[in-house]
């Protein structure tokens, strides 16, 4: 019996889990962190702190700015030294509030004691609302925030939570860590995810390239004694970890083009969300750190940190040894999805998973020639899209035909691109080609809205 | 054997006859009336169907035309103010002579005056780029050298100045068409009116950064100081988000800004004379001595 | 498209052992006109950077190659390099732009120019032997013997044909023709290499040898059997080779399956009712005109949509 794996597409790079044996070490405090404002799906948190107030680990410093936002925490405890604009990784300006670091002081409810507490409250009510008070967002890389995704819209229910251990992306062995060092936990975390849903099955599906972390989970699950927790070992497969593929493997069920993973069903939680969640529920402690991973073959220390959040990126490469020489190209991120770093001096948001570095015979594009036809773009997309065609059509603009042939259902993972044998740049096109799509979708739902309000009156 | 071709003959000559009249009555009954007055309005136009006007090529613009009551909203850039005039004598209409426009880089970001911080190894195009970050020099406003303005113009007036890294519009091609306008993604090229005798002035830059900032990441940048609003006499010059902007309504083409810039960044184009920037400021410096000694001796009066 | 070559050198070793110096001679003038062409094409009309080092062009020049007689004269092949990278290709818009197969279009040009070249199959004599014998391949052989009254059955005891031989091909044919070996070896590398899908070519003989069976059987004396016709003429190489091309094949599995019963079935009809003896280039030819609607109807399952 074959491990279970989506149905469409999928590529199988190389995982390059090189730094897996790294242990997670918490990084020394930077001098200074810059929190965004905007590190979350869904409308910018807005400040509630001005220059020169004091402020402690865990402390509120920004509001949810719309239903679809979060709370943000500062990080540090310092003096806050400005709140303005200041360049992310593309270069572009976002709110940043910036604190200067004075000593390590946390909020006095914050539990930062090593017991694992596994003892959940009843009250599911409280729990997502300890959740939204901790500003959890997705720590999968979508950075939804997690007490929207576990607040259903009423006609939906839930029948599975899943975990995402998966980690498709090559390098990146933070979740992997995790799951070793900080199962007990982990698991803590999905049970209360599985209360909060309503007690349904909860799947924890790992691929089958960490079996230590696979054993360690089953471990861990038979030692607590929590039922309805299973581990599911997926196929080695990319992208295994995007969530309409986790769905469709671990439940065989499809969701469709624009709805949500509960339509079908799901709940998809990434695990150091769950992380995050056992530490805001139990703990206290708001998300003010994740795990990345620092890594690459021209990099000579590979390291898995616990790195607050707003830290500067110059500040991590820094400590580690700075940039290495032959490297060219830094990602935040995994070298399928992850973004180039454009300004090194932009600091991490909740979402950061890595920072990598390639060479230049590792990411230098080769010169595009012609399309030969060959279909393995299509063969390769997840999603069972054209991206031969989509590029065409993307590069002539016919924003019509992109939505019939599903440009907005294109999850932006790379499969294409890393399979073309003409070095097409297939996904540079597609996300434009997408771009006027969604730009379409939002335009006829706005005049959709204003006719139906103009019909009320 | 002269029967088969007398017969042949015959018959071709009658399948002939047949289908002609087949063809003539189609024509006649499927016939779509149209205004004369459009094939008229259509072969004035110049024919280039690049959609300057708004309307989809020279016949769509013609039917348009015909439609409206008025020429007002219907002008045809590529074709002038000498095609609109006949289209207005065929419709009996009133046309205003309208004052030629050209197209303007406002961005003097060279790759001199405005180094590379990072390498783009994507697709070449700015729509691609402005889609993925801000570039790859320190300033997040200015054009981005893949030359998307070049691809999208039909008159060949932009090409691109491998020297500099910046679009060049040849002004006897250009049309004012607005092609290139809506394809920069940076909306760094306006349409500007050509000024008397090709005469114009402008800030070359489109940078909204503080101005340190603005000229850390280029030499040329408008920083925002204000010098040029304060010296122009003509109010043409407003102050935005720390740019400024000449109003080509109001600009007499003094050239006083351009010689009070700091950085340069006001260009002055098709001028005769290159700029004596110390003779202009001579002239503000006795302007200046002028209105304070005047001032002075108001108040003097009043004491 | 350098595995399409390496695939391909067996084949062209073989027709050089049993053809000779001739046969380098047709090989080298096509291979060097595509190429030349394509570069002249391309750097001085197109006025674009050579496209020489994707190795297409070297493709359809041995392709061209495979599916002349050794004895065609230099210049028909130059001719034939012309139509095909020249007309089928370049015209189009270089590479992965034309419709058509370079190769056939340029073999069927000649085809319909030059009868007599094209159709003077002569006996192998290897690459020492002596003088030539011409003579018809064995599908020009029954096609003419069957219209002049005889059967099957006869005409193959009569010609002494073996499936043996035509096997390892010492019978009369284009070089593309003989050695059938060769070419399913290079099929299988290719296989192998997954650069190319096997189910067109499965679909293909499997079309044409249920085709033949079915004929076969209702007449043995009229009709050739499944056997025979999976060895003879271009089969072997056209679904190889043509038919598999990216560029003007469908791109899903059932578009290629309909693309591949197509062919088959276009190809024993014109062996069997056409005037020509070979079908295979008609009907490949045929069949990539219906790619672009293949593709249309045989679009790819998309995520989470009915």
């Amino acid at each position: 019996m074959g491990k279970r794996t989506f149905s469409l597409g999928g590529v199988h790079p190389h995982d390059n889990k090189i730094s897996r044996e790294c242990r997670i070490e918490p990084l020394a405090l930077a001098p200074t962190v810059y929190i965004s404002v905007a590190q979350h799906i869904g409308a910018p948190s807005v400040p509630c702190v001005a220059p020169g107030d004091k402020v402690k680990v865990g402390q509120v410093i920004a509001q949810p700015g719309g239903f679809v936002s979060a709370f943000i925490h500062s990080s540090v405890s310092g003096t806050v030294k400005s709140v303005g604009p200041r360049a992310d990784l593309a270069g572009r300006p976002f709110t940043h509030i910036e604190i200067a670091v004075e000593g390590d002081e946390w909020m006095e409810e914050i539990d930062r004691t090593d017991t694992l507490v596994t003892e959940i409250p009843a009250d599911n009510k409280a729990i997502i609302e300890k959740i939204r008070l901790a500003g959890i967002v997705g720590l999968g890389g979508a950075t939804f925030p997690t007490h929207v995704k576990l607040s259903p819209p009423p006609g939906s229910k839930c029948e599975r939570v899943i975990i995402n251990g998966c980690e498709c992306e090559p390098y990146l062995t933070s979740d992997y860590r995790v799951l070793l060092e900080k199962g007990e936990q982990v698991v803590v975390g999905a049970a209360i995810l599985k209360q909060v849903m309503g007690n349904v099955p909860c799947t924890i599906a790992i691929e089958e390239n960490k079996p230590e972390a696979i054993a360690h989970i089953r471990e861990v699950i038979a030692k607590l004694g929590y039922a309805g927790i299973e581990v599911m070992e997926m196929k080695m497969m990319y992208p295994q970890g995007g969530e309409k593929q986790l769905i469709d493997a671990v439940m065989r069920r499809q969701v469709g083009s624009g709805a949500l993973p509960i339509s079908v069903g799901a709940v998809v939680q990434n695990v150091g969300t769950a992380l995050a969640v056992y530490e805001a529920v139990q703990k206290n402690k708001p998300l003010i750190d994740n795990t990345i991973t620092v890594t690459g073959e021209c990099f000579p220390k590979q390291a898995n940190l616990l790195v607050r959040v707003g830290t500067p990126l110059r500040y991590i490469i820094d400590s580690l040894g700075g940039v290495p020489e032959e490297a060219v190209k830094v990602i935040s991120g995994g070298p399928m999805m992850g973004r180039a770093v454009a300004n090194l001096d932009s600091a991490t948001l909740k979402g950061t998973g890595a920072i990598l570095f390639l060479t230049e015979k590792q990411t230098r594009r080769a010169p595009e020639t012609n399309c030969i036809r060959c279909g393995k773009c299509a063969d390769a997309c997840p999603m069972g899209l054209e991206p031969f065609l989509l590029q065409k059509l993307s590069r002539a603009k016919d924003t019509e035909a992109l939505e019939a042939n599903a440009a907005q259902d294109c999850i932006e993972c790379g499969c294409c691109l890393y399979s073309c044998p003409a070095h097409i740049p297939l996904l540079d096109h597609i996300r434009v080609g997408k771009g006027f799509v969604m730009s379409a979708i939002r335009a006829r739902a706005a005049a959709a809205k204003a006719a139906a309000e103009a019909a009320k009156k | 054997m002269t029967n088969t071709i007398i017969w042949t003959i015959a018959i071709i000559t009658v399948l002939g006859v047949v289908l002609a009249l087949v063809l003539y009555l189609v024509a006649k009954k499927f016939k779509v009336e149209e205004d004369p007055r459009i094939d008229e309005v259509e072969k004035v136009m110049p024919g280039a169907n690049c959609g300057g006007c708004g309307f989809a090529g020279c016949r769509a613009f013609a039917e348009a035309a015909v439609k409206a009551p008025n020429l007002d909203n219907n002008f045809c850039p590529v074709g002038g103010n000498d095609v609109m005039a006949k289209v207005a004598a065929i419709l009996g209409y009133e046309v205003k002579a309208k004052a030629p426009q050209v197209a303007v880089v406002r961005c003097n970001g060279t790759c001199e005056a405005r180094p590379r911080v990072n390498e783009y190894d994507g697709f070449s195009s700015c729509f691609v780029k402005a889609n993925l970050y801000t570039g790859d020099t320190g300033c997040s406003y200015g054009c981005l050298g893949c030359g998307d303005c070049v691809g999208a113009c039909q008159f060949g007036a932009l090409s691109m100045d491998p020297a500099t890294g910046l679009p060049v519009v040849d002004e006897t091609k250009c049309t004012a068409c607005g092609a290139c306008v809506k394809a920069c993604p940076k909306r760094v090229i306006e349409l500007r009116p050509k000024g008397p005798r090709g005469m114009r002035e402008y800030v070359s830059c489109v940078n909204k950064e503080k101005g340190p900032v603005a000229k850390k990441a280029c030499a040329n940048a408008c920083i925002g100081c204000g010098l040029c609003a304060k010296t122009c006499t003509h109010e043409a010059i407003t102050v935005d988000a720390n740019l400024a902007y000449i109003d080509p309504a109001k600009c007499k083409l003094c050239r006083e800004c351009e010689a009070v810039c700091p950085t340069g960044a006001i260009h002055g184009v098709n001028f005769p004379k290159p700029l004596d920037k110390d003779a202009v400021k001579a002239r503000i410096n006795e302007r200046k001595k002028k209105a304070a000694e005047a001032k002075a001796v108001e108040t003097k009066k009043e004491d | 498209m350098l595995d399409v070559v390496i695939a391909l050198v067996p084949a062209v070793l073989c027709s050089f052992v049993f053809y000779g110096w001739r046969e380098i001679l047709v090989m080298a003038v096509s291979v060097g006109s595509c190429l030349l062409l394509e570069w002249a094409i391309t750097r001085y009309m197109l006025k674009k950077p050579s496209t020489l080092c994707d190795l297409s062009a070297v493709v359809t020049g041995i392709l061209l190659g495979l599916n002349l007689p050794y004895t065609t004269p230099w210049w028909v092949v130059f001719i034939g390099a012309v139509v095909a990278i020249g007309v089928a290709k370049m015209t189009f818009g270089g590479l992965g732009q034309n419709i058509w197969n370079p190769a056939l279009v340029g073999r069927v040009f000649l085809l319909v120019s030059f009868p007599t070249y094209m159709t003077t199959w002569s006996q192998p004599q290897g690459l020492f032997g002596a003088d030539a014998v011409t003579g018809a391949t064995p599908l020009g052989v029954i096609n003419e013997g069957l219209m002049g009254g005889a059967s099957v059955k006869d005409l193959m005891a009569q010609h002494g044909y073996d499936y043996g031989q035509m096997l390892f091909a010492n019978l009369g044919g284009s070089a593309g023709e003989v050695c059938a070996v060769a070419l399913l070896l290079g099929f299988v590398y290719l296989c192998v290499r997954k650069v190319i899908k096997p189910w067109i070519t499965l679909t293909i003989f499997a079309t044409v040898a249920l085709t033949a069976l079915i004929f076969w059987g209702i007449n043995p004396d009229r009709f050739t059997g499944p056997v025979f016709n999976l060895l003879t003429g271009g089969l072997i190489l056209g679904a190889c080779f043509m038919a598999t091309d990216y560029v003007t094949s469908p791109m899903s599995l059932w578009g290629g399956v309909v693309f591949g019963v197509g062919i088959g079935f276009l190809t024993m009809m014109i062996r069997y009712f056409g005037s020509y003896p070979e079908g295979v280039s008609f009907a490949i030819l045929i069949m990539n005109s219906f790619v672009p609607l293949i593709n249309r109807a045989f679009k790819q399952k998309k995520f989470g949509r009915k």
